[in-house]
């Protein structure tokens, strides 16, 4: 088994390529980030793990965080607090995890598990169960996999405990971790239905810390050099460069607890003349060109800026913003009839047959 | 109402004399190193005029980038005490843990973190623990500390506890000198407590430089009040400016904005101020600068508080041009001009060489720049209209074509028609539109927090009656308040119906 050691220079990348992987959402991983320069300049050191690697009779934590982006800038989640969430599922279960992983490898949540692996001294797996962020805890690889749906453990920082014990269906786990979320103050440490190395090997979404380290690898490579960031994506990741334009509106608003909403742009370049308009559930969901539908999830469609090549997400773009939008190839397990049914276009309201970029 | 206005540049002090709406003399004076000399003497050349000879004064209003330059030079800065309450959350990342390195080592006094603050709706989040806070203030006194800098988890929805830890920490230490950062606040622990720790450190600064405003006002012999000018294009009396000196920190561009409303007649319109190195655009609405809504460094730090959003480009009136291949800026001979410029003999080709040679400018020496044609010229000029043009483009907020109000001393390089522009408005006294900004200025009131189970007409009522009491307590005639600024942001994933409600206000400064 070979483990490899996450170097301080891979985590500042995994911040960049995890928030282009979040596709707009899942909250941008600059304190996380922070957290993790402060425990490596006190010594902590974080190994990645294959998957491949793993027993079919491991255990593996999943961990991530839930609640309000905006709580989330005030109560800054807390290194510690990450690792107790994983502690209180091993006393629960009796069981040792053998590695940790992500539940989405796309914004905050894509470093998160590395906070609590140094504390506990675990493997990070190189793998997670979106491949990029979704907006609900069932639109994962493991609920397309019908796997068991808990128990979950949700903690906070004044030292409230808490453990979904048992729920029928991963709509229930979310509906009932949100509520415990709610209580605790709209922000809450998890760790998710503990999974099995068998489990993980064949239902988790493999690679995606590789591929979130080498995407901002590539783009802060790019801008050290002055060169295009948005093709130096395109070199690592086999891509599709899908337009590029100038913000000319945004309207959001929240519904249901999600940040719901339409950007339009303007075509510069190549594409001048022609007009893009991407919807979006806090996550980039449908991208239309001149008015037909071209790319939508599971493909991931990410909005980039078009000079720094940094990811712009649906709560802070605003008008007149450079970018560029591109898609990337979406993990195989949501391309299934039942993995289009949790996270196509019509899982989000979009009476839309999945179609993708990749496709032809 | 008879009003000077001075802004100090990074050059010139400007100060503008302003009577009944009316630009009466404006003079300019080289910018002292001290700052003061330059006041000063640019009120001495006003009272020269004559101008100011009978009537009284109502106020002197100064702008000044004294504050923004201690930081991001790092001098003058006072050692600070962090205290911030929120343990046992956001232990990880205590106060200064994103401060540049070097800047943190001069301003790093301690830092001390105990139970206490409060949740998104209000409720404790836990009781402030009073016993921690008194031996915290023990401790800084004993390290000689006398400027504390004082965060809460959600203190912008509930100030109580950082107001109780002042007073406990005031019992302690009768002499420091407390930031609170629900002064300055906005939702986002490091980045208000980032700006009330930069607010902090400049505590004695600010305390000198205000008293040395005052005493260069009574040097020249005026008796008026002192105002100085804010981030957002209104004052604070000096009280209160010495309190929150970050305030004052982009108010140079601001004042210029406000200027070139107040010069031009526009409420709403893009303004671009071109200076010798750089351009500021920004955008007004309802007469001021709309308002950053995300962070903004300062000196390395990143800070969430009332700051213009503006773009600054390297063009200007100083800008290198390179004919092969062509290239406008961003580098510049700055100050240096007037012995750099191919017109004054030197050897370093600029915008206004240009300008010269086109016939736009009667500077140096014509001769000097005959070689360039008129198509050259011509390719200069739309090389740097295209420079304006995306600038002006990336902070419109609509779609259409908008007014132009163009000021400082680079304005020529701005044609009379660009793309995306309906007009373009030069205006008279449009070089000093900064000390007109200052002298114009208004006071105002603030309120940004999050209203749950109101419908959005009463959350935005709500909000507005909290920033009324504000201005008027700020020091604005109730009667002449109007709203500038009202905005709401529905918030995902927050239970009930969570909205976050920003409104300002302004009004005249009430008659004492």
């Amino acid at each position: 088994m070979s483990l490899r050691e996450i170097t301080a220079d891979d985590i500042e990348s995994l911040a960049v390529g995890a928030w282009v992987l979040g596709t707009g959402g899942g909250g941008n991983p600059y304190l996380p980030l922070l957290n993790m320069r402060a425990l490596y300049r006190e010594g902590h050191r974080v190994q990645l793990m294959e998957a491949s690697d793993l027993d079919d009779d491991d255990w593996v934590g999943t961990v991530a965080n839930m609640g309000a982006p905006l709580v989330g800038q005030e109560r800054l989640t807390d290194s510690l607090t990450l690792a107790r969430a994983v502690s209180v599922m091993e006393e629960h279960t009796g069981r040792r995890f053998r590695a940790l992983m992500s539940m989405e490898i796309g914004g905050a949540n894509g470093v998160r598990p590395l906070m609590a692996a140094a504390h506990l001294k675990r493997p990070v797996l190189d793998s997670d169960t979106m491949g990029r962020a979704y907006p609900e805890a069932q639109m994962t690889s493991v609920s397309v996999g019908g796997l068991t749906p808990y128990p979950l453990s949700a903690v906070d920082v004044r030292g409230l405990e808490s453990i979904v014990k048992k729920v029928p269906s991963w709509k229930w786990t979310e509906r009932v971790a949100r509520k415990i979320c709610v209580e605790y103050g709209s922000v809450a440490a998890t760790c998710q239905p503990p999974r099995t190395g068998a489990e993980v090997k064949k239902w988790g979404i493999h690679g995606t810390t590789t591929k979130a380290i080498a995407i901002g690898h590539a783009v802060r490579e790019a801008q050290r050099k002055h060169d295009d960031p948005v093709a130096a994506i395109l070199a690592v990741e086999p891509g599709k460069l899908l337009y590029k334009g100038k913000v000319i509106d945004v309207a959001r608003r929240a519904t249901e607890g999600f940040l719901r909403g339409v950007v339009r742009f303007d075509g510069l370049d190549d594409w001048k003349g022609s007009t893009m308009t991407i919807n979006f559930q806090n996550e980039w969901i449908v991208a239309l060109r001149d008015e037909a539908p071209i790319a939508m999830t599971p493909d991931l469609i990410c909005v980039l800026d078009s000079v720094s090549g940094e990811a712009v997400g649906s709560e802070t773009i605003r008008y007149g913003q450079r970018v560029t939008v591109i898609a990337l190839p979406p993990p195989a397990v949501f391309l299934s009839p039942k993995g289009l049914e949790y996270v196509g276009p019509r899982a989000f309201g979009y009476d839309l047959d999945f179609r993708s970029v990749f496709s032809t | 109402m008879r009003r000077i206005g001075i802004d100090v540049g990074g050059t010139n002090t400007d100060a503008v004399l302003i009577e009944e709406g009316k630009v009466i003399r404006a003079v300019k004076a080289p910018t002292s190193e001290d700052v003061t000399t330059g006041i000063l003497d640019s009120l001495k050349s006003l009272g020269a005029t004559g101008v100011l000879k009978g009537k009284g004064i109502d106020g002197v209003m100064i702008g000044t980038t004294h504050f923004i330059n201690a930081v991001v030079q790092r001098r003058h800065l006072t050692r600070v005490a962090a205290l911030r309450l929120g343990m046992p959350a956001s232990a990880s990342l205590p106060p200064f843990c994103d401060w540049p390195e070097d800047l943190a080592a001069l301003v790093r006094g301690g830092v001390w973190m105990v139970e206490g603050g409060h949740e998104y709706d209000g409720r404790p989040f836990m009781p402030l623990d009073e016993a921690a806070v008194t031996r915290a203030a023990g401790e800084m006194k004993a390290a000689g500390l006398k400027s504390v800098g004082i965060s809460s988890i959600f203190s912008p929805l509930d100030p109580s506890h950082e107001r109780r830890a002042a007073e406990l920490v005031g019992k302690v230490m009768s002499d420091a000198v407390i930031t609170c950062s629900s002064d300055l606040g906005r939702i986002g622990l490091l980045e208000r407590e980032n700006a009330g720790l930069l607010n902090a450190a400049l505590a004695d600064l600010a305390r000198d430089t205000i008293a040395a405003f005052e005493q260069a006002i009574r040097d020249s012999g005026i008796a008026a009040p002192l105002f100085i000018t804010q981030n957002d294009g209104t004052v604070a009396e000096a009280g209160q400016a010495r309190r929150l000196p970050v305030y004052s920190f982009a108010s140079g561009a601001t004042n210029s904005m406000r200027g070139a409303a107040y010069l031009s007649g526009l409420q709403d319109a893009m303004v671009i101020d071109v200076g010798g190195t750089t351009t500021d655009v920004g955008q007004l609405k309802h007469g001021f600068p709309r308002e950053a809504n995300s962070v903004v460094k300062v000196g390395g730090v990143r800070t969430l508080f009332r700051m213009p959003d503006l773009l600054s480009i390297g063009l200007g009136g100083g800008s290198h041009v390179e004919l092969e291949p062509l290239t406008v800026g961003p580098l510049s001979v700055g100050y240096r001009l007037l012995k750099e410029g191919i017109a004054f003999g030197g050897k370093q080709l600029t915008t206004t060489d240009i300008a010269i040679a086109a016939g736009l400018l009667a500077l140096g020496d014509k001769a000097k720049v005959a070689h360039l044609d008129a198509a050259t010229c011509r390719k200069v000029f739309d090389e740097a209209a295209r420079l304006a043009e995306e600038a002006i483009d990336r902070m419109k907020t609509e779609a259409g074509d908008v007014p132009l109000i163009a000021v400082g001393g680079g304005a020529f390089l701005i044609p009379e028609k660009l793309p995306g522009v309906s007009q373009v408005i030069h205006v008279e006294h449009g070089d000093c539109a900064n000390a007109v900004g200052a002298a114009i200025a208004q006071v105002s009131g603030e309120c940004d927090q999050i209203f749950k189970d109101l419908s959005r007409t009463e959350a935005l009522s709500a909000a507005r009656g909290i920033a009324n009491d504000r201005a008027v307590a700020a020091g604005a005639a109730r009667a002449s308040l109007k709203t500038i600024e009202s905005e709401d942001m529905p918030l995902a994933y927050l239970p009930g119906n969570s909205v976050r409600v920003r409104v300002r206000v302004v009004g005249d400064v009430a008659a004492s």
